[in-house]
């Protein structure tokens, strides 16, 4: 089994084939699929516990506090321990919630996640979805997380949780439109929904490098509304804690809670991780034009290195955002993205038409 | 055509206010060495409060054991919630006069809320706030305090 760090395509390889010789080709797929579902498992459930842990951390660093610093040195053990104490709780149902669908919220939230998860390129070869109309499935599933909202929303039978889920269902379907686009922006320019086909084309030059000003607006969008689509600060309105107890979650405890936390931190995740590929790059290293050795240091990171480095900072960015600024009211919300984000939008697909078309890109 | 302009005007001062805000808080992200946060117990040998800081009411005693209360009970009468009693006791004083003088400043810190209103009262500055602020005893009793120290008298020069 060769494993190379650089590419793992020859490593996924070499499982498939000795998995193909040793079992049925029906066994091979069953064991591959769940090797690759444990895997996505394992990495969302640490992956989301660092993320908890650095919200809080960073959250600190912005109110000048030192945040968690008390289990385990600088506290890295301390998502551990609420984890373990989220599952340690009783679950709760109030008495008169519509007992299918209120169980049923969770999984739908965080289903929806994991779908997305799927086609995000992490390195060469380490992509269990590719599809061609890889862009077009992930719009098409990130948005299957507000059924579970609202779902979580209505069958709790609260009004703070109603009032919540349909915030976030106003929210979302009109974001929503305005991170297609922004894809669809940058798909003019790839020329592709493929996310390996996106990401190579950005082999000499990230594309927000090389879309030059149309890319830039339409990175700045896609980060706008990629935030209000996690439901984050400052479009938190979903849960607004001050206004709606917890908002669409109010009546849930325990691992149900801790489903829609780390649902949210996922989508976090996949925001990033979408804003680093389409814009930055994905695993592609940092490369300019002609520097050839200063292409070739860069290609000594590996790939996966890159990816999480720029999933990281697009993560402190949106993190910035949230610790920065107040939250907006439901109807400053609806006005920005009507009134601001889809107009700008719309000029700015047709500028990169135009770019595109007159070849005015690097 | 005017609302236009001020549209897109609009637009570019919303981002410019945005990024203001984002340059403030930036800072106080990357300058990490001015946090406010204490690690408390840790750091207990070098912690120093500040200035202003109301521990509890302490009445500092010079060297030769003696402190500047007059025993007037102004204190007593500006403390909203009685947590101040001044016991008095009459002397003679060598002319043979009988003068009023302090016994006990009895100072109930568990009913103290710290307003710092008996130090503004205070004619000849004999009690102020003092720093010490871990105040966690076994029994309430030991909240109750005798400011002057026994044997303790009033410096000359205090005038009455």
């Amino acid at each position: 089994m060769a494993f190379n760090i650089y590419d793992f395509t020859t490593l996924t390889h070499d499982i498939h084939v000795g998995l193909a010789e040793s079992f049925s080709p029906f066994l091979a797929t069953t064991i591959e699929w769940v090797i690759v579902g444990v895997v996505y498992l394992i990495f969302v459930a640490l992956f989301g516990l660092f993320l908890v842990y650095a919200e809080r951390k960073v959250c600190a660093a912005f109110q000048q506090r030192l945040g968690p610093n008390r289990v385990g040195p600088w506290g890295i053990f301390q998502t551990i321990a609420d984890f373990i104490k989220l599952l340690m709780k009783e679950l709760i149902m109030p008495r008169k919630a519509d007992w299918f669908l209120y169980n049923l919220a969770p999984f739908i939230v965080i289903i929806a996640s994991f779908l997305a998860i799927a086609v995000l390129p992490f390195a060469p070869g380490l992509q269990s979805l590719d599809f061609d109309i890889g862009v077009f499935y992930l719009t098409a599933v990130s948005s299957v997380g507000v059924i579970g909202i609202l779902l979580a929303g209505w069958s709790s039978n609260n009004k703070f949780s109603l009032i919540g889920a349909m915030r976030s269902g106003a929210q979302i379907l009109s974001y929503e439109l305005s991170v297609s686009l922004s894809l669809l922006t940058m798909v003019v320019f790839a020329g592709s929904m493929q996310f390996s086909t996106i990401v190579e084309g950005q082999r000499d030059a990230w594309f927000i490098f090389s879309g030059h000003i149309p890319a830039i607006i339409a990175f700045v969008v896609f980060l706008i509304a990629g935030t209000a689509e996690t439901n984050r600060g400052p479009f938190d309105l979903a849960e607004a804690e001050s206004e709606l107890v917890a908002g669409f979650h109010t009546e849930y405890s325990g691992i149900k809670f801790a489903m829609f936390f780390l649902a949210e931190y996922i989508n976090l995740f996949i925001i990033s991780a979408v804003a680093a590929t389409v814009f930055l790059g994905g695993w592609m290293p940092l490369h300019f034009g002609n520097f050839e050795s200063f292409n070739h240091i860069m290609d000594f990171i590996p790939p996966i290195v890159w990816f999480f480095m720029k999933v990281l900072s697009v993560i402190f960015i949106i993190m910035w955002f949230k610790w920065t600024f107040p939250r907006l009211r439901v109807d400053q919300i609806l006005t920005l993205e009507w009134k601001y984000l889809l107009p700008i939008n719309l000029v700015n697909i047709l500028l990169m038409a135009l770019v595109v078309l007159t070849k005015f890109h690097f | 055509m005017k609302s236009f302009i001020e549209y897109i005007v609009s637009i570019f001062k919303g981002v410019w206010t945005l990024l203001v805000g984002m340059r403030v808080t930036g800072k106080y992200v990357f300058t990490p060495w001015k946090h406010v946060t204490h690690k408390y117990p840790e750091n207990r040998e070098t912690l120093v409060m500040f200035e202003r800081f109301r521990g509890e009411v302490i009445m500092p005693h010079d060297a030769n054991n003696e402190h500047k209360c007059t025993g007037c009970g102004i204190c007593e009468l500006n403390c909203p919630n009685g947590s101040i009693e001044i016991i008095s006791k009459s002397v003679v004083t060598a002319d043979g006069k009988k003068k009023r003088m302090i016994d006990q400043h009895i100072y109930h810190l568990g009913m103290c809320t710290l307003c710092n209103l008996c130090v503004k009262a205070c004619p000849t500055g004999a009690i102020v706030m003092g720093q010490k602020f871990e105040h966690a005893v076994w029994d309430r009793s030991e909240l109750t305090k005798v400011l002057n120290q026994p044997g303790s008298k009033i410096s000359e020069g205090i005038k009455e």
